[in-house]
Parts: structure tokens; C-alpha cells; sequence
């Protein structure tokens, strides 16, 4: 059972986002197993409307994404997702975490979580032996909520 | 052509179709001449309206799927005619009401004045390709209905600004009554 299979297990049934290194290992299992269909979009404001209209077509999605492309996505959440109580779960990648990661990603690092929380994002962030855990927690509270929420990953998390 | 009346006109040969409209004067135009349940107006969130019509298209491949876009839209995620031609939703019809300025905002340029759409996604690998100038090669066009993803560039007069009411409902409103709409249309 990977991560995917956790996902699906969750009622998860639309899967989009943008590659991240963080989630390397699992990108290339999603698009080496059809019964996913998963769709790669080409930036992540791109796939949070793709994950919005799947739900309008009646399914729920999980979107991939680094928290870069967090921080491009912030409209699409803000005037899409969260606007039109939207439920989707972002998985994301968490660069520059400890301050330690190359240069570009320090400063979106420093502020993923204070950026989730400003938007009002409910975010989640699992240690490896929590990881089950911390997504049952994010799915209750997205639909609670009806609003997406965030997985946020250390590289090293998810395998 | 004025952009409302190639609304009208689209909407008048709809049947059940989702729609989904850019934000701006098309959305309101489009709740002006037919507002219905299928509609899904997009109020912010400018350039994802093309991304929101292909998650539905997707999710739901019975049901065929228009997006009303704009070329300053469309301009704005420009990548999304690649992720829709490789996804190929034979479900898809992409109208871009084209008037090569950006209206809400006093009618500055958009590169459409220079850059042709249809060529780009012509070019990506729409399986079909139109472009329509009056209101008669717009009305022989809607007759036909090729398998998409289909492209079809309505070009419109630079007006500026409309007289189209802002789009009546509010937000969760308008995301429940799309999303009711196709589950009940799966029931029958």
C-alpha cells in the first residue's frame, strides 16, 4: 500500500497537480497506474481550477504541488476555492523547511504555513510515522469545512 | 458582432451543456441572456475558466462541457491549451469571445490584436479548429458539433463598457446548483 492507495482509501477519486521533487517517488507511481488517471497540469493555479471543476463534476481531488507553486496558486484559492467552498486536499511540498535548502527556497519556505493560515487553509504537517494520521485529520477538516486543506510534506515524509 | 448578441446566440443552442464563464462582462452578459443552473460563472479567479470546463469535462465525459472565455483570459494561462490537447476531453468546446482589449478595465490591448488564438491551439492539437466573424458563420457553426477538444474563436466587437447587471448569485449559490445539476442528470 503506498501513499496513493491512503488517498483513495480517503475517498479521494480526481488526482491533478504539478511534479515536485518531493513527491518524486509517487508522481511517477500515479502516472504509471491508469486507474488513477491522473492529470498533470502545467502550473499550480491551473490545477487548483482543474480540481475545482472535478468536484463540480462530483468528485474530489488531491493536488500535488510544491509550496512554490503554493504561492502561485494563492489566487486561484483564495477567489476559486475558498470563495465557492471548494473541498480539496493540496498536497504539499515542503522546501526550505529548516532554512537549510538552496537559496530560492528560503523565503517561501518561511512563510508556507503563515500563508496557508492567512488564507484560512487548515494545514496538517505529518512526521513519517504520522502520516495517516495528520491526512485523516486534513480530510475531516476539509469537509467540515468545505474548503480546501493542506498536507504540508518535509521531503523525506511521503514515499 | 457585439460580444452580447454572440452570447445570446451560443446560449440560445446550448441543451443541457455545462458552462463555464470567464469573469467580467462575458459572465454577466451570459447571466443576463440565460441564466440557468448549468452555469457556472467564475467571478475571479481570472484565466481558469478553461482549467475549471476540463475538470468537469474530465470528471464527467458523458456530458459536453463549454467554457465562454476571453482572450485576456485565455492569455493568462495560456499553458492550459496544452494540458486540454493532451487530455484530449472529446467533450470540450472552447469558445474565446475575442475583442482584443481588456474591457472591465477601460479597453487597454490584449496581444490577440497581434497574435492569433486559433493558431495556438490550433497548433497544441485541438482536434478542431474554427474561427467566426459574423453572426451567420457563428449560427453554422453551433449547428455542427465536431468531437473536441474544439476550438472556436468568436471575434467581437471592442465595446466599451457593457450594461449587463452583476451575476445575481452568490458564490456557493452558483458552485451548488452546477454541481446539482449534473448529479441529477446522471440519476435520470
Amino acid at each position: 500500500m503506498s501513499f496513493l492507495d491512503d488517498l483513495r482509501g480517503a475517498g479521494f477519486d480526481f488526482f491533478t497537480g504539478v511534479p515536485d521533487s518531493t513527491f518524486k517517488r509517487l508522481l511517477c507511481e500515479l502516472e504509471e497506474r491508469p486507474e488513477f488517471a491522473y492529470v498533470p497540469a502545467v502550473s499550480e493555479n491551473v490545477a487548483v481550477g482543474i480540481a475545482a471543476g472535478a468536484h463540480l463534476g462530483g468528485r474530489t481531488a488531491a493536488v500535488f504541488m510544491q509550496n512554490a507553486g503554493l504561492a502561485l496558486a494563492v489566487n486561484a484559492l483564495a477567489s476559486l476555492a475558498i470563495l465557492y467552498r471548494i473541498p480539496m486536499l493540496l498536497v504539499v511540498g515542503w522546501r526550505g523547511h529548516d532554512g537549510g535548502d538552496s537559496p530560492e527556497h528560503r523565503i517561501t519556505g518561511a512563510v508556507t504555513l503563515p500563508l496557508l493560515e492567512l488564507l484560512g487553509v487548515p494545514a496538517f504537517v505529518p512526521a513519517r510515522d504520522s502520516i495517516d494520521a495528520e491526512l485523516a485529520r486534513a480530510v475531516a477538516a476539509m469537509h467540515a469545512q468545505s474548503r480546501p486543506a493542506a498536507l504540508v510534506c518535509r521531503p523525506g515524509v511521503v514515499r | 458582432m457585439r460580444r452580447a448578441e454572440a452570447i445570446a446566440r451560443v446560449a440560445a443552442a446550448l441543451g443541457d451543456d455545462v458552462v463555464v464563464t470567464a469573469n467580467g462582462w462575458i459572465g454577466r452578459e451570459t447571466c443576463a441572456a440565460a441564466d440557468r443552473p448549468e452555469n457556472f460563472y467564475m467571478l475571479g479567479s481570472m484565466g481558469l475558466a478553461a482549467p475549471i470546463a476540463l475538470g468537469i469535462a474530465l470528471a464527467q465525459p458523458e456530458r459536453n462541457v463549454v467554457v465562454f472565455d476571453g482572450d485576456g483570459n485565455l492569455f493568462m494561462t495560456l499553458g492550459v491549451l496544452a494540458t486540454i490537447a493532451e487530455q484530449r476531453p472529446a467533450n470540450l468546446l472552447h469558445i474565446v469571445f475575442d475583442n482584443g482589449v481588456y474591457g472591465s478595465t477601460g479597453g487597454q490591448r490584449s496581444p490577440s490584436q497581434r497574435v492569433a488564438l486559433d493558431a495556438l491551439a490550433l497548433a497544441a492539437g485541438y482536434a478542431a479548429v474554427d474561427r467566426v466573424t459574423t453572426a451567420e458563420e457563428l449560427d453554422e457553426r453551433l449547428r455542427r458539433r465536431p468531437a473536441g477538444p474544439a476550438f472556436l474563436l468568436v471575434k467581437v466587437l471592442a465595446e466599451a463598457d457593457g450594461d449587463a447587471p452583476r451575476v445575481v448569485h452568490e458564490p456557493e449559490e452558483i458552485a451548488r446548483r452546477v454541481r446539482d445539476a449534473v448529479a441529477m442528470a446522471l440519476q435520470k
